[in-house]
């Protein structure tokens, strides 16, 4: 079944309360999902010539100070870290590509969860409601935040397989639904040089976006071709450094509602999840068309 | 008038509450406050109550309904009255798909916009809907009418039984087996008395009328040699 959920903030009028606002909308989608959950919140963008990553790494005790100094100085650069349970974000003076051989080397066992200037994605077995715990979503701020709670269907209940999947820089996409074309999309996907780590249906959407956007395309085209080129259910939410995109398939068997202020646009596969927002009573609700798209972009 | 806050009573408490009313009706009058998305809200019930629902109500809101006239002030989720027997929902908001799905009897009104597969397999029950419809409603339409004072979507009608479709605005397509009927005074009759019953304002005369072309589930004479 699974829930999805997203908030994007038009102003800076509740950035620094983005995460308060949203820990309920991702626990209010507990019953869609109560086998993983995760989020990507978009925020702390680093400077030109730095890249962030989050790193997951299975003990939770460690040692992420002595490998970013290994990594400091391999790459001879300065590199930043900041722990949050057993992840961490890694701040580094560098490429993305070099910092991720450079962390493949020293530490193969960490798993990528996500690289680019803004987003950091943490993601979990278990219910959405420890999860947020566990990460302190409550404290965490930004510009926007998407979210998914997990019922799975079309692959294994692991960390993997649970959502957001990000497959290139500040990309994530989150989905309610299920691919039926992804085997072959997946094929033709790596063909052209983009790399999968579950055969979760999800992922290929999510690295299909990434394969159009390296192409240069605008968030527009990319999603314009991907109602297109994908088929089965789906409802998606899609975050990009600037931009945050609500997409629904032709039939639109999945549910989903979207609610907007003049300060945040907020969507969910149910109402319920959007009842604790400030200002609800009198924002705009509406269900998204199927066959089409919505996206934000900050200019 | 008896309330209920959905914020401190549970929705299982207040559909108790109002299917106790069944044999005896000891109020006339309910309400449900902050029902704040919740599924299942009003379902089931068997007797002569009205009942106000202040929000926005979840799936299934209203749903087998028989006799009682529920209104929900704000949009109802999926499958609003679905499998509705008799009695009066509307919906003052906007409804999301399968509005009225499968429902028997009664009467549905939706002052906004339904969404997809509004009236899907409905067998008897009259919804009139004040804005839009989306794609596939009245999918295997079996009996009552659907009247819609805005446009349908895709596929209006598909392997449609008998029920009589009324349309003011555009129909984006039209499935197999519906199509354009002639409007005639009986029609012109029916089609007033279901606007003067969900109380909108609506001239009889701009709507067009879609019905079954029976060539999917009739038994066709040419066929006989194959049974």
């Amino acid at each position: 079944m699974c829930g999805i959920v997203g908030l994007y903030l038009k102003n800076d009028k509740y950035q620094n309360s983005l995460g308060e606002l949203f820990e309920p909308m991702l626990i209010a989608m507990t019953d869609r999902g109560p086998d993983s959950a995760g989020f990507a919140i978009y925020g702390d963008e680093v400077a030109e010539g730095w890249v962030k990553l989050t790193v997951r790494h299975v003990e939770e005790d460690f040692d992420w100070a002595t490998l970013a100094d290994q990594m400091s100085s391999v790459l001879n650069c300065k590199v930043d870290w900041m722990q949050n349970a057993n992840v961490a974000v890694l701040k580094v003076n560098s490429d993305e590509a070099s910092a991720r051989a450079c962390l493949l080397e020293l530490c193969p066992e960490a798993l990528v969860l996500s690289a680019g200037a803004s987003i950091e994605i943490l993601k979990e077995v278990g219910l959405p409601e420890n999860i947020a715990s566990k990460f302190n979503l409550s404290g965490m701020k930004g510009t926007h935040i998407i979210g998914h709670t997990r019922m799975a269907t079309e692959s294994a209940v692991t960390m993997e397989g649970s959502h957001p999947f990000s497959t290139g820089s500040d990309l994530c996409l989150v989905h309610n639904g299920s691919l039926s074309n992804h085997n072959r999309l997946r094929d033709k996907l790596k063909r052209e040089g983009i790399t999968f780590v579950t055969e979760n249906d999800s992922e290929v959407a999510a690295g299909y976006l990434t394969w159009r956007l390296n192409q240069g395309e605008t968030l527009k085209e990319a999603l314009e071709h991907a109602l297109k080129d994908l088929d089965g259910f789906f409802t998606f939410t899609i975050g990009t450094k600037d931009g945050f995109a609500v997409m629904r398939d032709p039939i639109a068997c999945k549910p989903a509602v979207m609610a907007e202020t003049e300060d945040y646009v907020a969507m969910a596969s149910e109402y319920q999840a959007l009842t604790t927002l400030p200002g609800i009573e009198n924002a705009k609700v509406w269900e998204p068309e199927p066959a089409t798209f919505y996206i934000w972009e900050r200019k | 008038m008896k309330t209920f806050d959905l914020a401190v009573s549970t929705v299982r408490e207040f559909n108790q509450a109002l299917h106790d009313e069944k044999n005896i009706v000891t109020e006339k009058e309910w309400a449900a406050t902050n029902p704040k998305g919740m599924h299942n809200i009003a379902v089931g019930l068997d007797a002569d109550i009205a009942v106000d629902i202040h929000g926005h109500a979840g799936y299934f809101c209203a749903g087998m309904n028989k006799t009682a006239a529920v209104t929900i002030h704000g949009n109802a989720g999926q499958g609003v009255a679905e499998n509705m027997m008799s009695g009066v929902v509307r919906v003052k908001g906007d409804a999301s798909q399968a509005a009225g799905a499968t429902a028997h009897g009664g009467l549905l009104v939706i002052e906004g916009n339904a969404g997809a597969r509004c009236g899907i397999s409905m067998k008897g029950v009259d919804i009139v809907v004040k804005g839009s419809i989306g794609h596939m409603s009245c999918f295997m339409g079996q009996s009552g009418s659907l009247v819609v004072c805005g446009d349908a979507g895709e596929a209006l009608g598909d392997s449609l039984y008998e029920v009589h479709i009324y349309v003011k605005g555009t129909v984006k397509s039209l499935g197999a087996d519906c199509i354009e009927k002639e409007m005639r005074e009986e029609h012109i009759a029916e089609l007033t008395g279901l606007l003067e019953k969900a109380g909108f304002d609506e001239d009889p005369s701009a709507f067009k009328r879609y019905g079954s072309a029976r060539q999917l589930y009739t038994f066709k004479v040419d066929n006989a040699s194959a049974y």
